[in-house]
């Protein structure tokens, strides 16, 4: 509650923080089916219709309503987007404190591992899951949260290998905790910080990863709405219906941009020295 | 150990596990992998024509054996054929990467050039309102796609300007320089244009530290102009952490451009990796993966050599 005060309370913060608010508002109305139109619902007479009060982001090719489209096409985007950086933060950080807690071999092939991983450009491992696995929703999250818990694996292991030294941790193990005790309580809560940083910036990756990839035609598949497919069927259109490429393509931009803000406001609350030097 | 000494030793290691990756990665896509290469005609084998098939090309084999047979064709540069070229991948592969090249340092070029100043300018009005200016426009910068900025200039150059870029024929830069620059240019721009603004935010923040440490104060109370004491003291240190930036931004270029390759129709490494996982050419796939992720890795490297030769913190493992 007080970081979220701290959130709300902080110039950019503010601004990150409502957007995504917002978006989640969308997502969810658009989820219960609450949109202006049926967004997959075609009305051919009503075909490539500039924006107006009945449509109010226009129409596409098949008349369908751009902005009921873009309210499911954000919930699927958020959806593969919060729960890829689930997946990254949840297995990243179990790799980072197992290599950290027991180190020598253990840290050695974990971390050789995630080397390994973040040695391929994020776009280019998100294909290889692709070309497996066949494009799709489940493979965009499974795709993206691969690409990213290497990341989390090492934003946990830095800070959890100093946390292990600490006082605190020896004090622990004097007093006979348990391992898993010393782990969830004094090594995880601690780094909830750093944590709570990397899922918010985490988060704007995977809406563009997953947006670059519905682009391309590998990630949400049609008839299903997805911001990137819209704005891949515009650019055919984009001279004489160039809604269909505006209003998707400042959805991305902004809902990007409300993690990214919200991002660098909590760096700048967990560690007041970066304040300065943050642009 | 030294920092320098450690990338070394581990440069090769990681290179072995990113073969093993690929190669255990290509091999779980379903279906067998006569299929994969012959596609549709793969049905129209008889059993025995498929055992003596996979004969020939070592598939019956335990893995083990087959991935000591790729990594051996690996080191005499042979990745195996590609099945929509029907030529040997590396070829394809190499034909294509003198475009992906000239994209990555061009935008690259472009970057640097608006970013550092930006940085610079940002950084020496701080806290003004043309420092909060810059700010934003590189927060906007970051949390735009290049495919979102890609399809805008396309759509400004047509609709206001009535000049479309040329799309479809690549003109090669040897062929025809001022023509292939007009080409690369809107892509060179699309890229640039997100980099720019981390090479802006990273040059402001570099900036920041550096004008408040001691020398910089030492060279003010001597009396040296403030433009000498910004481009002459400050700048050459705060470089640092940007050669490291834009070293592994030019890594991601060297193979993540797949989508600008696309929206711009230019043949380069992206773009055939891409059209190889559409078409399901996985030698090409295999290879394309092989030689982007083996380019990041040495581009990473030689960052790293070029950061400790420019601080010898890091080269005496110091930090």
């Amino acid at each position: 509650m007080r970081t979220l005060r701290a959130i709300f309370g902080h110039p950019s913060g503010a601004v990150g923080a409502t957007i995504i608010v917002l978006y989640l508002v969308i997502a969810g109305l658009g989820a219960l089916g609450i949109t202006p139109h049926n967004a997959l619902k075609q009305v051919p007479i009503d075909r490539l219709k500039p924006p107006s009060g009945l449509y109010w982001f226009g129409t596409d090719l098949l008349g369908r309503d751009t902005f009921s489209r873009m309210m499911l096409a954000i919930g699927e985007s958020f959806l593969v987007a919060f729960a890829s950086v689930a997946i990254a933060a949840i297995a990243g950080t179990l790799i980072g404190l197992v290599a950290a807690w027991w180190g020598s071999l253990w840290d050695g092939i974990l971390m050789r591992v995630m080397d390994v991983l973040l040695a391929f450009p994020a776009i280019l491992l998100a294909l290889l899951v692709v070309a497996i696995e066949g494009p799709g929703t489940f493979t965009s999250i499974s795709a993206i949260g691969i690409v990213y818990t290497p990341i989390f694996a090492r934003v946990v292991r830095g800070p959890a290998l100093s946390l292990k030294r600490r006082e605190f941790v020896d004090a622990a193990r004097t007093f006979g905790s348990s391992q898993r005790y010393i782990l969830s309580r004094h090594l995880l809560l601690n780094l909830v910080a750093p944590l709570t940083v990397q899922i918010t910036l985490a988060l704007a990756w995977a809406l563009l990863t997953e947006a670059g990839l519905s682009f391309l035609g590998l990630g949400t598949q049609p008839p299903a709405p997805s911001l990137g497919v819209m704005l891949s069927d515009s650019r055919s259109m984009m001279t004489h219906a160039p809604w269909l490429m505006i209003f998707p393509g400042l959805a991305i931009m902004i809902g990007i941009l409300g993690f990214n803000l919200t991002g660098d406001a909590l760096r700048d609350i967990f560690d007041p020295r970066s304040r300065t030097r943050t642009a | 150990m030294s920092y320098l000494l450690q990338r070394l030793v581990t440069f090769p290691l990681i290179l072995l596990g990113v073969s093993v990756l690929v190669f255990v990665s290509i091999r779980l896509i379903p279906g067998d992998a006569i299929t994969a290469m012959l596609g549709t005609e793969g049905g129209l084998l008889t059993p025995e024509q498929r055992a003596s098939l996979a004969a020939y090309f070592g598939l019956d084999q335990p893995m083990i054996v087959q991935y000591g047979r790729w990594l051996a064709g690996l080191f005499q540069g042979n990745l195996g054929i590609s099945t929509t070229y029907g030529q040997p991948v590396l070829p394809v592969i190499l034909a294509r990467f003198p475009l992906t090249l000239e994209l990555a340092l061009l935008s690259m070029l472009i970057a640097l050039a608006v970013g550092i100043p930006a940085g610079v300018f940002a950084a020496t009005r701080d806290g003004r309102p043309s420092d909060l200016a810059v700010r934003l426009l590189a927060m906007l910068g970051q949390s735009t796609p290049s495919f979102v900025i890609g399809l805008v200039l396309i759509y400004l150059l047509s609709v206001y300007f009535h000049v479309l870029p040329a799309m479809g024929s690549f003109t090669p830069l040897s062929a025809d320089p001022l023509g292939n620059l007009g080409q690369m240019i809107l892509p060179a721009i699309t890229l640039g244009f997100a980099f720019a603004a981390s090479v802006t935010r990273i040059s402001r923040s570099a900036m920041l530290d550096v004008l408040g440490d001691d020398y910089v104060r030492t060279a003010r109370s001597k009396g040296v102009p403030q433009r000498d004491v910004i481009w002459q003291h400050a700048l050459p240190n705060a470089l640092i952490p940007v050669v490291t930036l834009s070293g592994v931004e030019f890594g991601y270029l060297l193979g993540g451009a797949v989508i600008v390759e696309q929206i711009f129709a230019l043949p380069g490494v992206g773009r055939l990796t891409l059209d190889a996982i559409s078409q399901r050419d996985y030698p090409l796939v295999e290879g394309a993966v092989l030689f982007i992720a083996f380019n990041f890795l040495v581009v990473n490297l030689l960052v790293d050599l070029l950061y400790a030769a420019l601080d010898p913190r890091i080269r005496l493992g110091r930090t």
